[in-house]
């Protein structure tokens, strides 16, 4: 809690004091009566009251009005509770200034929480660097270290910069920029990111970027600046705000006036109804609590590790109707692996898995490394001898004495052995061992854990149509759409086509919905930049996807995106809630006051009490 | 050229609409915003007028909320 809002409490709570001993004694006082008017001796009393409550809402609205604001909060407040006294209604002048101030109090304490706890949740900026330097350990700012200098990261800090580990090995928490509690382990070799947070062992990296371009930095950035790029319900909001003050001051002007002169009287009475009308005539509620819910959607999002770079990109996620995404990267891992192994008679999952796996031990292509891995156990070097490649077919060896093949149907028919036609989409690598076929091995690019529950998290939150592009053959893409449940595929596409396909697609869409393109970042740019919100995924060490997209999802899962649209509906759902909460409100409160039922109490609550009820509820959007 | 200015203890979410409006009406900036969460002036601002408009942003600050302070950052 800040200095200035400890003391504005204290004040207005020593002026609630002064304030219940002038009610208590206006009970007892004399009064003196001038003609038709009375005063009574609890008025200094009360305005004595009045002055330690409110004498600063005072002297601002005589400041500001010199500078010809007339529109301002304080001078509104001021003539409200001024004409309050004027019709006699100290009692309620005073409180009207106390609830107001007590209103304000809180109002200033809510939004300093959210501000502390959205900064706490972006609260990985590195504060200093180990450099070595001549042999010595020096602390210095991040901004000071060069690339290609070494920093040392002890356990518990942060990593102010990226870099290559050189010595060492750890594990890091990086839960402040994917949301993932798993701690990631890192070894020598391996690339790290600014912000993560070492957890075990000394570490020594290379820096590989300057502290500006660094991850953490980039994030920051992002974070700081997404304020900026206002929702269009925030733009209604303002130009809202610049024409109710006016209007409601208006009206109060007329209520005031135009009444009493048509019947000739009842002055006090509709004087005191306009006063409530000026009360209510501050928008607070609603310009506070709006883009504080954007704010907080953001802010959850980020804790999640997805960014978002505007509360336009928050808002138009909730009207997203199509969602166009890429296969490798994004719902595949782009990693070959084993997917299914298929003996023929006689033989088991295991011989042809280990048979494939020591012949192909020997090549570095992608398809053998997958073999080996997925065959896990060690290769005993000294079993297997004449190992001969021959590209675009496979691998001919011996096996503990044994001759056997590896690889596609052309070397099969070369080596006269008779291969199984199989029915499964992906590279198939067939096994062979002394002339005899064993079976076949399907390897195919790895579908991620959560691809399917991100699809049906589309379908869930009402997403009408899930489009796959890929640049891969028809058939392999049929299948893995069809393993997800994904029914409109467009295979086989240049890196061109895409974009002339999302161009389709948006042509295609109706005029409110939104269509969503979601890449890994490599490659398509333009289309994520084509699209009206375009997801890169993984955004973790690659900077064109940080560059290019309009989201960030800092982990490589797909179904963060569903996640993103539910805060994005949920943060939509709080700023409508609040819009028609606040003015519904409002306009109730004007209308009972217009007609006399309301007090100036009830006017009190449609102004401070509605904006205090609405940031507690624009806080949920953080959650 | 881009110029973020920190707004101290701006509480006034109506002040910040207003002030955010009066800044961009001032010579030379195209562009202004006011993040009231973030307590954050941003402004576009002609790089031949770069060096004048701190001065004025503090002027136009002072009239709305003189209980604010303007950092540069």
């Amino acid at each position: 809690m800040s200095k200035k809002l400890k003391k504005r409490i204290k004040r207005v709570g020593a002026g609630a004091a002064v304030y219940l001993a002038a009610v208590l004694f206006s009970r007892f006082a004399p009064y003196w009566e001038f003609g038709s008017w009375s005063i009574s001796a609890s008025l200094i009393i009360f305005l004595a009251a009045y002055i330690v409550i409110g004498g600063d809402v005072v002297k601002k609205a005589v400041k500001n009005i010199g500078q010809g604001q007339i529109f301002d909060e304080n001078f509104l407040m001021t003539i409200a509770t001024a004409g309050a006294f004027f019709v006699g209604e100290y009692a309620e002048a005073v409180a009207v200034m106390l609830f107001y101030q007590v209103g304000e109090c809180f109002q200033s304490y809510a939004v300093n929480r959210s501000r502390k706890s959205i900064a706490d949740l972006m609260d990985i900026r590195p504060d200093y660097a180990n450099v070595i330097r001549d042999g010595a350990v020096a602390e210095v700012g991040p901004e000071e270290v060069e690339i290609g200098e070494t920093i040392l990261v002890k356990p518990g800090e942060r990593i102010p910069l990226d870099g290559k580990v050189v010595k060492g090995t750890s594990s890091l928490d990086t839960m402040a920029l994917t949301g993932e509690s798993i701690p990631r382990d890192v070894a020598e070799g391996e690339d790290v990111i600014s912000g993560c947070v070492n957890l075990s062992g000394v570490l020594e990296v290379q820096v590989s970027k300057e502290f500006g371009e660094s991850t953490v930095a980039k994030i920051l950035d992002l974070v700081e600046n997404a304020g900026s790029k206002k929702s269009e319900a925030e733009h209604f909001i303002t130009k809202f705000a610049r024409y109710y003050t006016p209007v409601v001051v208006g009206l109060a002007a007329l209520l005031a006036l135009v009444p009493p002169l048509a019947a000739g009287g009842g002055w006090v009475d509709w004087i005191y109804r306009a006063l409530s009308f000026l009360v209510i005539s501050c928008p607070c509620a609603l310009v506070i609590s709006i883009p504080l819910s954007f704010f907080g959607g953001l802010g959850g999002a980020s804790r999640e590790g997805i960014l978002i770079k505007g509360s336009n990109y928050l808002e138009a996620l909730a009207a997203a109707e199509m969602i166009v995404m890429d296969k490798t990267g994004t719902l595949t891992k782009g990693v070959f692996g084993v997917r299914k192994i298929v003996p023929a008679e006689g033989s088991t999952e295991e011989e042809v898995l280990e048979t494939a796996a020591y012949a192909e031990n020997y090549s570095n292509h992608p398809i053998s490394r997958s073999l080996v891995q997925a065959y896990g156990k060690e290769i005993d070097d000294s079993r297997i001898r004449d190992v001969e490649e021959t590209a675009g077919h496979g691998v001919c060896a011996i096996l503990d004495g044994q001759r056997v093949l590896a690889g596609n149907d052309k070397l099969m028919k070369n080596r006269n052995v008779e291969p199984k036609l199989p029915e499964e989409a992906g590279t198939i690598v067939h096994v062979a061992k002394e002339q005899k076929y064993l079976g076949y091995i399907v390897i195919a690019d790895e579908v991620k854990e959560d691809a399917k529950t991100a699809v049906d998290g589309f379908r869930a939150v009402g997403m009408k149509n899930i489009v796959m592009l890929t640049g891969d053959r028809k058939k392999t893409a049929d299948s893995i759409a069809r393993e997800l449940g994904i029914t409109e595929v467009y295979a086989e596409l240049l890196p061109g086509d895409k974009v002339e396909q999302v161009e389709k697609l948006l042509a295609s869409k109706s005029e409110k919905g939104r269509l969503i393109f979601v890449g890994d970042g490599i490659n398509d740019a333009p289309v994520l930049a084509r699209a009206d919100i375009g997801v890169a995924m993984g955004g973790l060490g690659s900077d064109a996807a940080i560059e290019a997209a309009d989201v960030v999802i800092m982990t490589d899962e797909p179904s963060k995106i569903v996640k993103a649209m539910q805060i994005s509906k949920k943060t939509l759902g709080i700023v409508k809630q609040n819009i028609v909460f606040a003015i519904g409100v409002k306009v109730l409160v004007l209308l009972l006051a217009a007609v006399g039922i309301a007090s100036m109490w009830a006017a009190v609550f449609a102004d401070v009490g509605v904006a205090v009820i609405a940031i507690l509820n624009a806080m949920r959007a953080m959650k | 050229m881009r110029k973020t200015y920190i707004l101290e203890e701006l509480d006034c979410a109506h002040c910040a609409a207003e002030i955010e409006a009066a800044v961009g009406k001032l010579e030379g900036v195209t562009k202004s915003t006011v993040a009231f969460l973030t307590q954050k002036l941003t402004i576009e601002v002609d790089d031949a007028k770069a060096d004048k408009i701190t001065k004025e942003i503090k002027k136009v600050v002072k009239k709305y909320e003189p209980d604010v302070e303007v950092v540069e950052k």
